[in-house]
């Protein structure tokens, strides 16, 4: 039996790995795909105190090697269920974990527009990630489906290299930052779609036009382009919890400024809990919180 | 085994023409999920000699990007004698790219 696992090795879940190795206590972390969560796609940080600029990809290394110098426990599994009891028991599809505490950080996931044939052109024409994949569209035309900050970034950074940018939005307003969108409404290239969806993908081997439906008029019009970057927000990745944490309408953890659950003696940190800022720093922050929680939870 | 790198010049010969099965694994230095993706890799070429581990760096050879309507990486690429037999597109843990290999 392990002291403390943790759920999900990202900046929440390492750092609350830190604390509580530094505290000698017992950590396994246990994570689904790879270490350093979604920050790896993030070619430059400038946000982050006292380094001005790490690339993600960095950033995910040296907190690996910090956590894993201290003696953290790694494992690439994926949880699937958490049972509470004198004890708690972690599940994965090919072993079962126990532990005094737990802390779940397990982050967000992108959201799926929805539409038919999406997964199947996944890599050929649709992308969840501008600064992941916008290299690929030089001088070709591409649409950004979305109306929070990530969609504006997504369409500012893809009207330097693309030829045609349009910005797909299904209010007649943007969420976003409104220098974002004095920025944008700056460049030619840039043009706006408002108060519609894209209803339907039509492919040749790779995409090659979307069908756009106006919400307002019910008038379909079709765009002929090379690549469609959704960016219509992120979804926490609870789903396999939700039997046992109280979730909100919208599937994040129901956890405060102090990390705890429902339950006692699991925590939650980071991106999957209810909060108002998703940063880097904040999920940081958010693990020293709950595995200093979850340190006096087992010391009482 | 190796990860082999692909240019255009080796490309006919160590992927098409290839006995083994081969998994492409198209990167970039620039991309973090790639350089994730990158020890799995070689961690898989040594343990199954039975497949063929190539690289083949997207800025340098976009030739064969294009022509394979590769459009996001990390993007790994299964050729069967020649064809793509199927495809995985972003970082897939160990356990999951042995199921597309065997798949």
């Amino acid at each position: 039996m392990y002291d403390i696992i943790i759920v999900g090795a990202g900046p929440a879940g390492l750092t609350a790995a830190i604390y509580a190795r530094r505290a000698s206590k017992t950590v396994l972390v246990l994570e689904a795909m790879t270490y350093g969560g979604q920050i790896i796609n993030t070619p430059d940080i400038e946000n982050y105190p006292a380094a001005a600029h790490i690339s993600g990809l960095d950033f995910a290394n040296k907190i690996y090697e910090q956590a894993t110098a201290l003696g953290a426990e790694i494992v690439f599994e994926k949880v699937t269920e958490i049972k509470d009891g004198a004890e708690k028991t972690v599940v994965t599809p090919d072993n079962t974990y126990t532990a005094k505490a737990v802390i779940i950080a397990t982050g967000s996931e992108n959201r799926k527009l929805g539409v038919e044939g999406e997964e199947q052109l996944v890599g050929r024409g649709i992308s969840y990630c501008a600064t992941c994949d916008g290299a690929f569209y030089r001088k070709k035309t591409v649409a950004v489906v979305g109306g929070g900050n990530t969609a504006l970034e997504d369409a500012l950074y893809l009207s330097d290299l693309a030829e045609t940018v349009y910005l797909i939005h299904r209010r007649d307003a943007f969420r976003g930052d409104e220098a974002t969108v004095n920025a944008l409404k700056q460049r030619s290239n840039v043009k706006f779609i408002y108060n519609s969806t894209v209803t339907k993908l039509n492919a040749d081997k790779r995409l090659t036009s979307i069908e756009v439906t106006d919400r307002n008029t019910g008038e379909v019009s079709t765009i002929e382009l090379n690549g469609l970057f959704v960016a219509v927000g992120r979804i926490p990745e609870n789903q396999n919890f939700a039997q046992l944490i109280r979730l909100d309408d919208s599937g994040y953890i129901e956890a405060g400024e102090d990390c705890l659950t429902n339950v006692p003696g699991i925590f939650a940190a980071g991106d999957n809990r209810v909060k108002s800022v998703r940063q880097l720093v904040t999920a940081a922050a958010d693990g020293a919180v709950a595995a200093t929680a979850a340190i006096k939870y087992i010391s009482e | 085994m190796s990860v082999i790198q692909i240019t255009k010049e080796n490309f006919e010969s160590e992927v098409l023409k290839s006995d083994k099965p081969v998994v492409a694994d198209f990167n970039a230095e620039w991309c973090g999920p790639c350089q994730m993706l990158k020890p799995v890799i070689e961690g898989l070429a040594d343990e199954h000699p039975e497949v063929k581990f190539v690289s083949i760096n997207i800025d340098d050879e976009d030739d064969i990007a294009y022509d394979y309507n590769v459009s996001s990486i990390p993007c790994l690429v299964l050729f069967k004698g020649g064809k793509e037999a199927s495809r995985s597109v972003g970082f897939k843990p160990k356990p999951e790219i042995v199921k597309f290999i065997g798949g």
